[in-house]
């Protein structure tokens, strides 16, 4: 027995991680892998800018909303909160391809077969694009005022709470819709065929209130109308919009929890199928 | 060292043995019991039972689709079997899970690090998912470096590093949280001979120095070797368990083949020596493999009596490949089944 007690296995000095630190490491390589990447850092902040001045002028002169003499009734401010939801749906949705690439590379092995939570792991990675995403949609809130935005610590709060919300609930999409995938070419397929109508139906380039019947109804189901129209509630006050901002904000938020639980739970199916 | 004199004292099942965490009481590192999983309705493991005892270097020897990879992922708590239980350290892997996970190292045999990262960021990260954080995990990481020899690059990126140097930050981040149990998956993949013998020597020094119980996978018959004891599967089924040597003089003798001209030519063969010398060769596509104390004397006889139907004479010390053939009918490499 002498003997036993001495090769006895060791046990490992480790308590319980908890959610926040594992989640706080996650979210902290995502934000370094990105910043380290400079190509991602220029492609974000270039494309959308690009996006806004040629199609936001070229519409301009095509064809205006309203007909009012207020600022906000020219296209390009119409436009504008249309804009910056583009500019965080790619960035949210796209930075959930790394989930595909940890998968394929390895590093989520060995994050799934750490003593973290599940919930730790969606909220460390949804965080993390949800960071990225929002903050290239906050620095483009700069050119708000160019096009008549409001500019008021009030106005200023509201968006960047609105930007918060939909960078969290569109990349918990993302998340959901990358993790059981393997390939980030499907990944993109799936997106592509995603993301446009997301973005179109949004309200983004033309009013709620100008569809007729099906596409109408459509848009109303579309949760990315809630956020957009709820950035415009903030940033142009003035402007004819369906619903107040309480209840912009209200869906969106319901949303967000939405998407999050979907992605929970999606990691958290039990199966005798192999997790990576 | 002495590890085939350990007790196996404690073998029956000790469920969950005490919540506490079963330090002290000598509770297996790892103990398989009727372990079965089933991909659909392929069997990739069969009832398998054995355990892994305290302080040994435990190698899972098979051919592609043997179940290693299987067993690996069950192990590793990434995939819940079909029926039976997985122990570790008396913690149920489908049950327990976050128990397992703490008691565990990992190597994958694919890459876990992350490239864009430097030696000691990876570490990090790794240490705050074990729960590690501030000051102790900063001297950890310093000492899990020295230990694995890449002290002077921690601040280096991954992906700078050469494929051994890689391997070795994978071996570290098993280690960071001090596990009493490392599972390995092909260790050695992709390692020039110098990187791993470096590496068997770190999970010597790990089984001596620290008590630590290693589990390696290896489809290489001389990796094998080096482990205290084995496992041997096939198609999902355990086919021998016990040291390298134990398991190669259970061979009778010498291992003998006789090499001939085809695949009928060998049958014919088998069958000729089987009804003169009252042995039982196997046939090997065309080659006649059996067993023999004195194979040198008996090759004489055979090719004596046999002139002209053989083209090729080998005798040999049994090696662990001969164990497999011996238990299996077949060769280690055939064709089987890519595992998925």
């Amino acid at each position: 027995m002498a003997t036993l007690t001495a090769t006895a296995p060791r046990t490992a000095n480790v308590a319980s991680p908890g959610i926040l630190i594992p989640a706080y490491t996650l979210w902290l390589r995502e934000i370094v892998r990105f910043y380290r990447q400079k190509a991602r850092v220029v492609g974000v902040i270039a494309s959308p800018l690009l996006f806004w001045v040629v199609l936001g002028s070229g519409f301009a002169h095509s064809f205006s909303s309203g007909g009012g003499t207020s600022p906000s009734s020219h296209y390009m401010a119409y436009f504008f909160p249309g804009a910056v939801v583009m500019i965080v749906l790619f960035t949210a949705i796209f930075s959930m391809m790394s989930l595909i690439t940890d998968r394929n590379e390895g590093f989520l092995l060995s994050v799934l077969a750490a003593p973290v939570s599940r919930s730790a792991i969606v909220l460390g990675k949804v965080l993390g694009g949800a960071t990225l995403a929002a903050v290239q949609g906050i620095i483009f809130l700069v050119f708000g005022p160019l096009v008549g935005a409001r500019v008021s610590p009030e106005a200023i709060g509201l968006s960047v709470l609105v930007i918060l919300l939909i960078s969290f609930e569109l990349t918990a999409l993302g998340f959901a819709i990358a993790w059981p995938m393997d390939s980030t070419q499907a990944f993109h397929a799936v997106i592509n065929l995603l993301l446009i109508p997301l973005w179109l139906g949004s309200g983004a380039l033309f009013p709620v209130s100008g569809a007729s019947g099906w596409l109408r109804f459509c848009m109303l189901l579309n949760p990315l109308t809630y956020g957009v129209e709820a950035l415009r509630n903030s940033l142009f006050p003035g402007s004819q919009a369906i619903f107040s901002l309480p209840v912009n904000l209200a869906v969106t938020l319901v949303f967000c929890v939405l998407t999050f639980a979907g992605s929970w739970a999606i990691v958290n199916r039990r199966t005798n199928r192999p997790a990576a | 060292m002495a590890t085939l004199s350990q007790n196996p004292a404690s073998t029956r099942s000790n469920t969950g043995a005490g919540s506490g965490g079963p330090s002290g009481f000598p509770t297996l590192p790892i103990e398989l019991d009727h372990l079965t999983h089933n991909y659909g309705n392929r069997q990739a493991l069969d009832n398998l039972s054995f355990a892994v005892h305290p302080a040994e270097i435990f190698g899972l020897l098979g051919p592609n689709g043997s179940g290693k990879t299987t067993l690996f992922r069950i192990l590793s708590t990434l995939m819940v079997p079909t029926g039976g239980s997985a122990r570790i350290l008396g913690f149920d892997a489908a049950r327990e899970p976050n128990k397992v996970r703490q008691q565990t190292g990992i190597v994958f045999q694919a890459k876990s690090v992350d490239l864009k990262l430097t030696v000691a960021e990876n570490l990090k990260h790794q240490g705050h998912l074990y729960g590690l954080s501030g000051q102790q995990l900063k001297a950890r990481i310093k000492e899990v470096l020295g230990r694995v020899g890449l002290s002077n690059r921690a601040g280096e990126y991954v992906e700078s590093l050469s494929g051994g140097m890689q391997r070795r930050v994978e071996l570290a981040k098993g280690l960071i949280h001090s596990p009493s149990v490392l599972l390995l998956d092909e260790p050695s993949t992709g390692l020039d001979p110098g990187a791993r013998r470096d590496l068997w020597q770190y999970l010597r020094m790990l089984r001596d120095e620290e008590g630590v119980s290693i589990l390696v996978t290896t489809h290489l018959m001389e990796e094998a070797e080096h482990c205290d004891r084995l496992a041997i599967l096939n198609e999902g089924k355990l086919v021998a368990l016990g040291s390298p040597l134990e398991l190669k003089s259970s061979i009778g003798g010498d291992v003998v083949l006789f090499e001939t001209e085809g695949d009928e030519a060998a049958t014919r063969l088998a069958a000729r020596i089987a009804d003169r010398f009252q042995v039982q060769p196997v046939v090997l596509g065309r080659t006649v493999r059996l067993e023999r104390r004195d194979g040198h004397r008996f090759v004489t006889g055979v090719v004596e009596a046999f002139p002209g139907e053989i083209e090729g004479i080998s005798v040999a010390k049994p090696s662990l490949e001969d164990v497999f053939i011996q238990r299996t009918g077949h060769r280690f490499w055939t064709e089987v089944k890519e595992e998925k």
